[in-house]
């Protein structure tokens, strides 16, 4: 019997909580910043001193915090490939491009708490030295990025942004990026073309990692709006007592956006594997189960890039114990504590943090014609699988959903789907293209013999 | 130099640890693809090119690999027969740019790596139109290339292709079909790296994409024509060529363009005697594999109708006759061993080979003549187009026909043939009265030798007319800007009678001075080369296909 644990919610859930400074004042809003900034250099028992920045990096890293965009890195280790001190800018830059179908947890922040967003996003640019971050926001979200404005403006007349930071000397200002609608602008070189101007082309890895070669070939970090925000919390109760939070290298809370076939879909806030799948979709604290009669048929764990499960599935996962030992444990799909570790273990991913519920009376084929179709549209076309392949699979999968499938169609669609994602293609977006079909046809293979008329 | 060893299907290979980057020439890492290249092992690619910054986007290039294991102290663990541990990598790689690292092991011809390549090939082909019978591509396509060395014998595409833009006009001299493109970006890159031009850019998304102009903007710099080269499919065709042969009849020869200074090398592809088009030949310490199409385009002269093909000599009475060769040169050398010195001027174009001029210059010592060249200046763009429009005019220099201040002697010519102090005008390769040196003036010579190509105003004036040769329907020599020797080649028969200038002007030579000077090419410049400061030390054989500088040939 699971729980919603709320950190980042806590406030915004208030029915009188607005997205006013004035109100995140009073909820003792911006009080870890000016902690942050009072900090001072400390020395090890050693005898080395420690730089206030650094300490703030190291309760990061302690924390465990991974990142909640989709690829669960590590956020200490993601921060600590920036080389300080060299003579190039650090530049920072928060992904608020949520595109992952079934995802709208960053949404959900930047619209109902702004200043947690940029109090966090501050600490994380005073920690790593940088004097110019970008949100980088999707195109489509007009709103978010007027409410993030106003919450700019609002810092800078109170002194928590702009030069010299409520008289610390740390002087950094925030600019808000609008995109023009492309998914593949989420993905953090695509996001750094686009934020210089140009086609969104993810870039080629290596040599062009952001840390080392990034915005205008600086160093930068990118990190997710709920990254970000999660890092105000951590270094508001200190790195250690964060990572007391979910389970082992699960640490923290985590946004779950329920979405699909399901009586009580929202977003949720959870400790990190202490809840599984079932509690998630239907216990009455979170989606409150599936309509009247139905039963659940797939899950999609990760947003529509993650491979999907079959309700029915059992699962084998192997998980490091404590000793270090490897033990493997069966599951039910649906009694899979919803982290990040167990579920790539069991072979998808809790990518964005979206669930997908499809129960009974939905066709896999329609539905995985529907992703296939987004992901064709938005592949940017650079290189070759992914452009050709998005689009064949969408035409194929579209075709048999009009009744013209072949028995064959299933084979193909899994050939495709393999000649594209594998690290083939220059990003992830092969991957995520790959993904779905690959597990929809070969889950779901019956349905896709028996509904081929030819 | 420092180097790395790494092993390619087996094979070990010490390759530089780094390597000039193709656009800022500072070393760069060395990558997969260039180390394959040192050990000649072939990976097939589209968007790599090795004049152009990587785009990694084709993905044709795709190899396995795996890296030394590492123990604790750094050191390769060893298997028990102590070759190093290799550790497999999980996911491919792109060649083209992954850099190498020391005892790398590289597979470049796994069913893997055949399995990805085959995958590439189906994705590009299945929106691709299959107009192989009517594209001028064929015959020199990668698609067609690699298609026959890993593609799949039957398709599995059964949907409707995606439709783009076809004949879509890009600038004036470039036609570009969306349908047939692979979108490699090497043209993009091109123009906005090579060029300087930042012209051209892919407009929609996915399987839509295709190239373009910036709205409302024409793909017009003076280089265009190279994206038809570099274009490894037929996506982009020149509206020159275009249709106008299928290029596996064409003959190609090695030689230079003559339109500048420069020297540009390039292949001119001819058929039955007719030149089709000029392509770059790479030569890095000239024009890289580029060529301008002003230079590109400027053949079609060659082929004109009205080419002067016969030998002509003035009768007494002013009437024009046809004589033959024989007759021609032993009549002029009759006539020029009885002329007084410093009665005599020689204007020779600097569009000569540096041969002809040597010959020349041979002349003007023998009877006592002046000389010098008619200097030709235009605009020159920042890239390989000079603005000095002769392609030899430090041939012209070197051999002593004109000053380093080219032109200088014309107007003394003109002022001396005026007041009668000269009486006798040799005339190669150009129309003197362009220069001031009018009919009227002309008429008060005794002797008038012309030898040109095509008809001017200088030509009926003429009491010789010898018909020469373009560039391309001989062989020799031109000194460029840079003074670099290189060699041009014969690609055609030249019309009629006409004949290279070297070769008559030898046999006149021969009738004056009983001196054999070589009747061919390289016989006149293996004789030259001892005479010539600059050229001492050079022979033909020498010059090979890319030229040798005069300086270094001194060293």
């Amino acid at each position: 019997m699971g729980q919603e644990y709320r950190l980042l919610t806590k406030n915004l859930v208030k029915p009188d909580y607005t997205s006013d400074i004035e109100c995140y004042l009073k909820h003792s809003g911006y009080e870890v910043l000016k902690k942050a900034l009072s900090l001072k250099p400390s020395q090890t028992a050693d005898g080395k001193v420690v730089s206030p920045q650094e300490q703030l990096r190291q309760e990061v890293t302690v924390s465990g915090l991974r990142g909640r965009g989709g690829a669960g890195f590590s956020c200490g280790v993601k921060w600590s490939f920036v080389k300080h001190g060299a003579n190039k800018t650090v530049y920072l830059i928060c992904n608020a491009d949520e595109s992952e179908p079934g995802t709208f947890k960053d949404r959900v922040i930047i619209h109902k708490d702004p200043h947690q967003l940029l109090e966090g996003m501050i600490i994380a640019c005073y920690a790593n030295n940088v004097h110019l971050a970008y949100i980088y926001i999707r195109g489509e979200m007009m709103d978010g990025a007027r409410i993030l404005q106003k919450a700019i403006n609002e810092a800078k007349g109170k002194g928590f942004l702009g030069k010299n930071i409520l008289g610390s000397g740390y002087d950094l200002e925030i600019y808000i990026h609008r995109g023009a609608g492309a998914y593949i602008c989420g993905e953090e070189t695509g996001l750094i073309e686009s934020l210089e101007g140009k086609r969104p082309y993810p870039r080629i890895k290596p040599p062009y990692f952001p840390a080392v070669l990034g915005l205008y070939q600086c160093p930068t970090i990118v990190n997710n709006v709920e990254t970000l925000t999660t890092v105000k919390h951590i270094i508001e109760m200190g790195g250690s007592t964060y990572a007391k939070l979910g389970t082992p290298n699960n640490t923290g809370t985590r946004l779950v956006c329920l979405s699909g076939q399901i009586m009580k879909p929202g977003l949720y806030e959870i400790e990190v594997g202490k809840v599984t799948i079932r509690d998630l979709i239907f216990d009455e604290a979170f989606g409150c189960g599936l309509r009247q009669g139905r039963k659940i048929k797939a899950i999609i764990p990760g947003g529509a890039s993650a491979k999907v499960f079959r309700a029915d599935e059992q699962v084998s996962v192997k998980r490091k114990k404590m000793d270090g030992t490897v033990e493997t444990v069966e599951y039910d799909v649906l009694d899979l504590p919803y982290d990040f570790d167990t579920i790539a273990a069991a072979g998808s991913m809790s990518g964005s943090g979206a669930i997908i519920v499809l129960d009974d009376s939905a066709d896999v084929i329609e539905a995985l014609a529907n992703i296939a179709d987004f992901y064709a549209h938005e592949s940017c076309g650079q290189c070759t699988p992914c452009r050709e392949g998005s689009l064949w699979m969408s035409k194929i999968l579209h075709r048999f959903s009009e009744g013209k499938g072949r028995k064959k169609d299933a084979d193909l669609l899994l050939k495709i789907a393999d000649n594209i994602g594998g690290g083939k293609t220059i990003c992830a977006f092969g991957d995520a293209c790959a993904f779905p079909v690959q597990s929809f046809v070969s889950k779901f293979k019956d349905e896709f013999i028996n509904k081929a008329n030819f | 130099m420092e180097t790395i060893t790494v092993k390619i299907d087996g094979q070990v290979v010490e390759v530089p640890a780094t390597m000039p980057d193709p656009i800022t020439g500072k070393p760069a890492p060395t990558t997969m693809m260039q180390a394959c290249n040192l050990a000649n092992i072939i990976v097939p690619h589209y968007c790599f090119h090795e004049k152009l910054p990587i785009a990694g986007n084709c993905r044709m290039c795709l190899v396995q690999y795996g890296t030394p294991v590492m123990g604790p102290d750094r050191k390769p663990i060893l298997n028990p027969d102590k070759t190093p541990k290799i550790a497999k990598a999980p996911r491919p790689v792109v060649a083209c740019s992954t850099p190498i690292s020391p005892g790398m092991e590289i597979y470049t011809n796994t069913p893997e790596v055949r399995k990805m390549r085959q995958a590439v090939l189906e994705f590009l082909l299945i929106n691709h139109p299959l107009d192989c019978p009517i594209c001028d591509q064929a015959g020199e396509c990668k698609l067609q290339e690699y298609t026959f060395d890993y593609g799949s014998p039957v398709s599995e595409f059964i949907e409707t292709k995606v439709h783009k833009p076809k004949q879509a006009l890009l600038g004036p001299r470039v036609i570009y079909d969306a349908e047939r493109c692979i979108l490699c970006t090497r043209c993009i890159r091109f123009t906005r790296d090579i060029v300087g031009d930042d012209a051209l850019g892919i407009v929609n998304r996915g399987s839509y994409s295709a190239i373009s102009t910036f709205h409302g903007r024409q793909f017009d710099n003076n280089y265009t024509l190279n994206t038809v080269d570099i274009c490894p499919v037929g996506a982009l065709t020149t509206r020159d060529f275009r249709f106008r042969m299928r290029v596996w009849f064409l003959k190609e020869t090695r030689t230079v363009c003559t339109s500048c200074a420069m020297g540009c090398n390039i292949l001119i592809g001819s058929r039955n005697n007719i030149i089709y088009r000029f392509t770059p030949r790479e030569n890095d310490a000239v024009n890289s594999c580029w060529l301008c199409d002003f230079g590109r385009l400027n053949y079609k002269w060659i082929n004109r109708k009205d080419r002067i093909s016969t030998v002509f000599s003035k009768t007494e009475n002013g009437v024009c006759e046809e004589v033959d060769w024989q007759t021609a040169i032993e009549k002029i050398a009759g006539y020029l061993k009885n002329v007084k010195p410093g009665t005599s001027a020689i204007i020779a174009s600097a569009r000569l080979s540096n041969e002809e001029l040597w010959l020349l210059s041979k002349l003007k010592k023998l009877i006592g003549a002046m000389s010098d060249s008619v200097p030709r200046f235009d605009k020159a763009d920042n890239f390989l187009l000079k603005s000095d429009r002769n392609p030899n005019t430090n041939g012209a220099i070197l051999t002593g026909i004109c000053s380093e201040r080219i032109g200088e002697n014309l107007q003394n010519i003109k002022n001396k043939i005026e007041q009668g102090e000269l009486k006798t005008l040799i005339v190669f390769g150009e129309d003197v009265v362009k220069v001031g040196i009018t009919p009227q003036i002309l008429s008060k010579l005794d002797m008038l030798v012309v030898s040109d190509i095509l008809p001017n105003a200088t030509t009926p004036l003429a009491n010789y007319l010898l018909p020469g040769c373009a560039a391309a329907e001989k062989s020799g020599t031109f000194t460029n800007i840079n003074l670099r020797v290189q060699k041009f080649n014969k690609a055609i028969e030249p019309p009629g009678k006409a004949r290279p200038e070297y070769e008559f002007l030898s046999e006149l030579l021969v009738l004056m001075t009983d001196e054999k000077s070589g009747y061919t090419a390289k016989e006149i410049f293996d004789k030259m080369t001892a005479g010539i400061v600059g050229f001492n030390r050079m022979n033909w054989s020498k010059l090979g296909d890319t030229g040798i500088s005069v300086e270094k040939a001194n060293q």
